[in-house]
């Protein structure tokens, strides 16, 4: 039986999701479900774990609280096991527990994995949880309202389109006070870049707009953004288990890309947008991999570099780590290109232990903290080895290039008092580059 | 009851009718669920797809390799026992020269056997390790919560066979008895290979292939 946690947390969304839920939708939803669960890669790996708890110390979750409940095999044994032993005949309580689990003590960053002799994969297991969840209607109020959004305006967070345009104008403009003829192209065919950013960027951090079309302009860099739905290339539907949503705004966001004839995507510092480009959303829609080039901004800014075509003037001097995000790192191997970058830009890099594919995740990521603010609070709690890994480094700056790991890390930083700055490598780049006196602003 | 599991009887069946029994169900068993999950799982669109060679045998290679991997170095104790364990499971049955006489009795053919003291050895490992794991399955409290009857019961098979194997070796109390125990624990093994999760013998290949795979081609990360 699932055991309950030291957090009580009530969430609106999974409570109106459960008192609406009718007998004959859960039964129906769970006889399917139990069906999916007997066959596959599902029932090979049922038959394969034998339970050895190897997983354990590869979460973080388990590693902060030490307790069993939270381990990746502690959470399969409350969901699906107990979906299998029970036949799916399961209580609302039960989906109630389940949803937590699945949504607010898993971020589906696959650490475990690594770490499971079997290499059974665990994460694609509680987002299978999730993919129930949805089908039920119980799902935390916070990201299904993100999901929403998704399926109605093609972004995550109820951005209209003037409002976007709007937003990028206003950014222009912010730009246009440093460096002289600034502009960002709209629309232009046949860039060499479409770049894509997440709904939370116009939202709430516009200025990283600026700053990463700043880089490229100095660059040199033949880039647009698309005016028209595309430009966001986030994906919480994924997330939520909603893969219908999740394809729709895949495709929508190839098809800028094909309509404007750009040679490459290139996306904002964000992991599970990349996620859903290279692991999910591909899938989703029937495709073994993305259709037109998309590489990280990680990618783009290890280019730049290695060319020589940003030069970088001054190194950071602060002790600066690095938080390797589990979906650019563990999931597509971009550490490498990521720690070139941090060699060329500061003097003094500090690597935190375990780092690349092995790093810890930020407990916000997989959607989590798109879960909301009332479950901020448990999902800080659920990271202290995380602070302890920034805490060892003694490092003055955190260098986060995730939105999600960004505001986790955040939380965390001012929790547990860390003491330290978190940002974005656009914004350290920025620092250190050289601007051509040709392109500066003379007052 | 003694007299039953000492006598001639049991051993002319257990030896006979019932050792092909064990290993038809054990071989068509093994093979019905492999097919049947090869079907299902190149129905799934996105499994096979992904599935690469090259990164799922350099992933097994370090999975079999002692301390080979981040997790085998954080528990060296588990992975000193795992690896010895299955590696003694694994050949001690099959290289045994007792073994080996049996079927050169039965069919005439025989292969390498490996000495008797040696194969002793490993015996002890296999019960120790058995105790090992039971240990970890009653005080670690992660494996604990995880753990249910059947974990039990897939432990006290290769416990007792093994145990029973290596009395009866050494003639110890009631030969007869601890034979015919020794065999019906092993046949029992062999069924149970495919109808419970010792069917992690051959599904092994499978899953730690596939998420090497996954991580080697899509995340392009190694994943020990």
């Amino acid at each position: 039986m699932a055991e309950a946690t030291q957090f009580n947390i009530v969430d609106p969304g999974i409570e109106e999701g459960l008192e609406k839920l009718t007998e004959e939708r859960k039964n129906e939803v769970l006889s399917k479900f139990v069906a999916t669960l007997k066959k596959g890669r599902f029932d090979v790996y049922v038959n394969t774990c034998i339970h050895c708890g190897l997983c354990s110390d590869a979460c973080h979750w388990y590693q902060s609280f030490k307790d069993p409940i939270y381990s990746p095999v502690g959470k399969v044994k409350q969901t699906i096991w107990e979906i299998l032993r029970r036949d799916g005949k399961v209580d609302k309580d039960f989906i109630r527990r389940a949803a937590e689990i699945a949504f607010t003590e898993c971020n589906l960053c696959k650490r475990c994995s690594m770490y499971c002799p079997f290499g059974i994969d665990i994460g694609y297991m509680m987002n299978m949880v999730r993919r129930l969840c949805h089908l039920l209607g119980v799902v935390p109020l916070y990201i299904q309202d993100t999901c929403n959004s998704h399926a109605v305006t093609m972004n995550q967070m109820w951005v209209k389109e003037d409002e976007w345009i709007d937003t990028v104008f206003w950014q222009e403009d912010e730009g246009q006070a440093e460096i002289k003829n600034f502009y960002i192209p709209f629309d232009k065919e046949g860039a060499d870049v479409m770049f894509s950013v997440i709904g939370p960027e116009p939202k709430f951090k516009p200025q990283l707009i600026q700053e990463v079309a700043t880089l490229m302009y100095i660059a040199g860099i033949d880039f647009t953004f698309p005016s028209f739905d595309g430009w966001d290339n986030s994906d919480m539907a994924m997330y939520v288990g909603d893969f219908e949503t999740c394809e729709r705004i895949k495709r929508a966001h190839f098809e800028a890309a094909m309509k404007l004839k750009v040679k490459r995507i290139v996306m904002c510092e964000c992991g599970h947008a990349f996620r859903s480009v290279y692991d999910v959303g591909n899938r989703c829609l029937g495709w073994k991999a993305h259709p037109i080039p998309v590489i990280h901004a990680i990618q783009l800014y290890y280019e730049l570099l290695k060319s020589g075509r940003l030069k970088v003037v001054k190194k950071i001097k602060e002790p600066v780590t690095l938080h390797d995000p589990c979906n650019v790192v563990r999931g597509r191997g971009l550490g490498k290109y990521a720690r070139y970058i941090m060699e060329q830009i500061c003097e003094n890099f500090i690597e935190m232990t375990p780092n690349n594919e092995h790093n810890f995740c930020c407990a916000a990521g997989g959607g989590v903290i798109n879960c909301g603010p009332i479950w901020r609070g448990k999902r800080v709690a659920g990271n202290s080895v995380k602070a302890d890994q920034i805490k060892r480094t003694g490092a003055k700056i955190v260098v986060t290039p995730c939105h999600n790991c960004h505001s986790g890390i955040a939380d965390i930083i001012e929790t547990y008092k860390l003491g330290v700055k978190n940002v974005f490598l656009v914004e350290l780049l920025l620092q250190v580059v050289e601007i051509p006196d040709e392109l500066k602003v003379e007052y | 009851m003694f007299e039953l599991l000492g006598s001639d009887l049991l051993y002319k069946f257990l030896r006979g009718p019932m050792c092909w029994v064990a290993f038809i169900l054990f071989f068509v068993g093994s093979i019905y669920k492999i097919i049947r999950y090869t079907k299902e799982l190149s129905q799934e669109k996105v499994v096979f797809v992904y599935v690469k060679p090259q990164y799922a045998l350099k992933s097994y290679f370090h999975w079999f390799l002692p301390f080979g991997t981040r997790n085998w170095r954080l528990h060296p104790y588990m992975n000193l026992f795992t690896f010895l364990f299955h590696i003694s499971l694994i050949f001690v049955p099959i290289f045994l020269s007792a073994h080996n006489l049996l079927i050169y009795e039965s069919w005439g053919i025989s292969w390498w056997t490996i000495p008797d003291k040696l194969a002793d050895i490993a015996t002890i490992i296999v019960i120790i390790s058995c105790i090992f794991f039971l240990g970890r399955r009653i005080f670690i409290k992660e494996v604990s919560y995880v753990t249910y009857l059947s974990d039990y019961f897939i432990l006290a098979i290769v416990f007792f066979t093994f145990l029973t194997g290596f009395l009866a070796y050494h003639q110890v109390y009631t030969y007869k008895i601890f034979l015919n125990l020794h065999i019906l624990f092993g046949e029992i093994m062999l069924i149970s290979i495919p109808f419970t999760r010792l069917f992690h013998i051959w599904s092994f290949f499978f899953t730690r292939g596939y998420i090497a795979s996954e991580f080697g081609y899509v995340r392009k990360v190694k994943d020990w």
